[in-house]
């Protein structure tokens, strides 16, 4: 059961969405709606669907209507055409009372930069989701101290945004969005504004908060290599058009059209892709040739990255082993050659 | 179907839209010729002799003149009695916060003073002892200015409270609404272009000589700062800011108390400072309508031709000037150093 689905969402922003929305249905491009109406196409026809405890990433330049995108999610924008669901429920279909419950109970948010009140101290932007929820004050301090522990600003609540750096004001962003225990969290290009240390760091932590809090989380990024490391799913838009969602092997060995190819083009591939998905099957693999002394087992999952120093160096043999230990292929200096060739 | 209907009721719309105008101008037109006195005897007689092209005709008049005088004298008749109510009202207040000062020994108004300054400029001494010194030197200058500076004063405080209650909500609501926003903008600068005696003198009519019309006309005069600056304040707040509160699920009102409203409160404090400095401007002016206060000490010099007069009751009006700005501007500076603490 998909978590959040999108259904063919339209959105055009002008003075008057709706009489444009036909000759978008029709197929005109975005530059041709510009010159002939003046309106700006936001997103054309996107359909995705978010599995529960998954992250989604939604990647593509600026002005392609990611953010646009993510906003419908807890429509903070109204489309022009489309439905969005979550949890079975059509967020459009929500009135201005019910829409406030439900950005209250079912999601937040964190923003790339930030979004924190600058009046408020640490401790009371982690809590003010609380206070909107009217949680008594003891009780709501006492969540956002776990927050704040959890993200590793202990010492810092009574500080003002202002006192603290980037990555630690998106920690506390992190935090914030996370003190209403969410089913859904939606982040916009949330670590795009921090140095890449930071921004590596911080993609860490959030992949370990995951794994203990398995929540939806749907990611907006630019860049390919945070999505590849995040996303279970990735979609890739342009233009407002979704041209193409998928695991990030997909991504990388499959690229929809040119757009996608050019993204992927200087990615590091080793990094992306994991022995299962380049391996030869074992009932395939002639076995003769291989030294059995030389063979070593790995992890369906493990990255090729880390096979490379052993298959390159001692001249070996790969044994991909699944998780119950039964063989399901071989790797050699074939296989990880043809995989980490670039697609033309 | 439906869409040929509505684009029929478009048509409509916009034909509507593109004639009133036009039809009202034609309707003044007709109607000033037939009122005026000038009027040839006959409409015809403008198409045989063009001579009216030449120099601008005297029947090309409108007679906003004698509208307005006769709209005003039944308006006065009809509803006088809810100006008498509000003048009987203001001018209670005016006068018990007056007596109230005036009743105070001088000493203590000065110690006043610099205490409201010391605790809201957050215990600067510098500018503590600069206006415990301005407000010594007002009544230094002249033993008669102490009491009028108090007069002065109680009619700003009265007016600056109204300019408050009627400019932050005002400012409010044309930052959420761009209709009103639009309706309201011109009325602004209507305010603050048209001479202030355009509305003295009504002023007059309505509610008598004397504080009540001053602080009507200070209210016109010094409330288009804080509505502009309210307004201003609130869509400066950063939409990221916005959108947080929006996706935590605060309704409109816990978005404006809890997060608009404190963060435009530097720029809402601007405002009511300016509408201080010009309320005080105001009140020299009110003086020609009899209006008691410093500026009749300077209106006093200026019939006199009496330069030393003149400069002193001058010279003590910048001072009360001086007392008023710190003590605004203090308490805006320590709401904006506490929104941007320093690194």
């Amino acid at each position: 059961m998909s978590k959040i689905e999108v259904n063919n969402i339209y959105k055009i922003f002008g003075p008057n969405p709706g009489q444009v929305l036909p000759m978008v249905k029709d197929g005109a491009s975005k530059e041709q709606v510009m010159e002939e109406t003046g309106h700006t196409v936001g997103l054309d026809n996107v359909s995705l669907s978010v599995k529960e405890g998954e992250i989604f990433v939604c990647m593509g330049l600026s002005g392609s209507g990611k953010s646009t995108l993510i906003r419908h999610i807890n429509r903070l924008i109204d489309p022009t055409a489309g439905e969005v669901i979550v949890n079975n429920v059509d967020v459009c279909s929500l009135d201005e009372k019910e829409i406030l419950e439900f950005r209250k109970k079912t999601m937040s948010m964190v923003f790339q930069r930030f979004g924190l009140f600058p009046h408020k101290t640490i401790i009371e932007n982690v809590a003010y989701g609380l206070e909107i929820q009217e949680v008594p004050e003891d009780q709501r301090r006492e969540i956002a101290q776990g927050q704040i522990n959890a993200v590793g600003l202990d010492g810092f609540e009574h500080q003002y945004p202002a006192q603290l750096s980037g990555g630690m004001q998106q920690r506390v962003g992190l935090a914030r969005a996370l003190a209403t225990d969410p089913q859904i969290l939606l982040m916009d290009e949330a670590f795009s504004a921090l140095d890449p240390l930071i921004r590596s760091e911080m993609q860490n932590q959030l992949v370990d908060l995951q794994a203990k809090l398995k929540k939806t989380i749907v990611f907006i990024t630019h860049d390919l290599d945070e999505s590849l490391k995040l996303g279970d799913h990735i979609g890739i838009l342009n233009g407002g058009r979704l041209v193409q969602v998928g695991k990030p092997e997909d991504i990388i060995l499959n690229p929809a059209d040119d757009y996608v190819k050019a993204f992927v083009k200087d990615v590091n591939r080793s990094k992306v892709l994991r022995a299962k998905t380049i391996m030869t099957k074992h009932d395939k693999f002639d076995k003769s040739s291989t030294n059995p002394s030389l063979l070593y087992k790995y992890d369906e999952d493990t990255f090729i990255e880390d096979l490379i120093p052993k298959v390159l160096k001692d001249r070996s043999t790969i044994e991909v082993i699944d998780k119950k230990g039964a063989t399901t292929g071989y790797i050699t200096s074939d296989e990880l050659s043809l995989a980490l060739t670039k697609t033309k | 179907m439906s869409s040929f209907f509505q684009k029929i009721f478009i048509m409509i719309r916009k034909l509507i839209t593109y004639l009133t105008l036009p039809i009202i101008f034609i309707w003044l037109l007709i109607t000033s010729f037939n009122s005026s006195r000038y009027k040839p005897d006959s409409a015809m007689e403008l198409l045989t002799d063009a001579s009216w092209l030449y120099d601008w005709p005297r029947w090309l008049d409108l007679p906003l003149m004698k509208w307005i005088n006769d709209w005003f004298k039944v308006f006065n008749k009809k509803y006088g009695f809810y100006f008498e109510a509000i003048n009987d009202f203001l001018l209670g207040a005016i006068l018990s916060l007056k007596k109230f000062l005036i009743v105070l020994p001088w000493p203590l108004v000065i110690a006043l003073v610099v205490a409201i300054v010391f605790f809201s400029s957050g215990r600067k001494l510098g500018t503590t002892v600069f206006v415990g010194i301005c407000t010594f030197f007002i009544g230094f200058l002249h033993p008669r200015f102490w009491d009028k500076a108090i007069e002065t004063t109680s009619i700003m405080i009265i007016g600056i409270i109204i300019c408050i209650i009627i400019g932050i909500p005002l400012g409010i609501a044309m930052s959420r609404n761009t209709r009103v926003r639009n309706t309201v903008l011109p009325v602004l600068d209507l305010m603050q272009t048209i001479p202030s005696f355009c509305y003295l003198i009504p002023g007059i009519m309505l509610f008598g000589l004397g504080a009540v019309p001053a602080i009507i006309a200070t209210v016109i005069y010094a409330v288009p700062p804080l509505v502009r600056l309210t307004d201003l304040g609130i869509t400066l707040v950063d939409t990221e800011v916005i959108e947080a509160a929006e996706a935590f699920g605060a309704s409109k009102k816990q978005k404006l108390l809890g997060v608009q409203l404190p963060l435009a409160l530097p720029n809402i404090m601007q405002g009511i400072n300016q509408c201080t400095m010009m309320a005080l401007a105001m009140v020299v002016i009110a003086s020609m309508i009899g209006t008691r206060g410093l500026g009749d000490e300077v209106l006093l010099g200026l019939q006199q031709l009496n330069v030393g007069k003149a400069t002193e009751a001058g010279l003590a009006i910048v001072l009360l000037a001086i007392v008023l700005d710190r003590i605004t501007q203090a308490y805006g500076k320590k709401i904006q150093d506490r929104n941007k603490p320093p690194k």
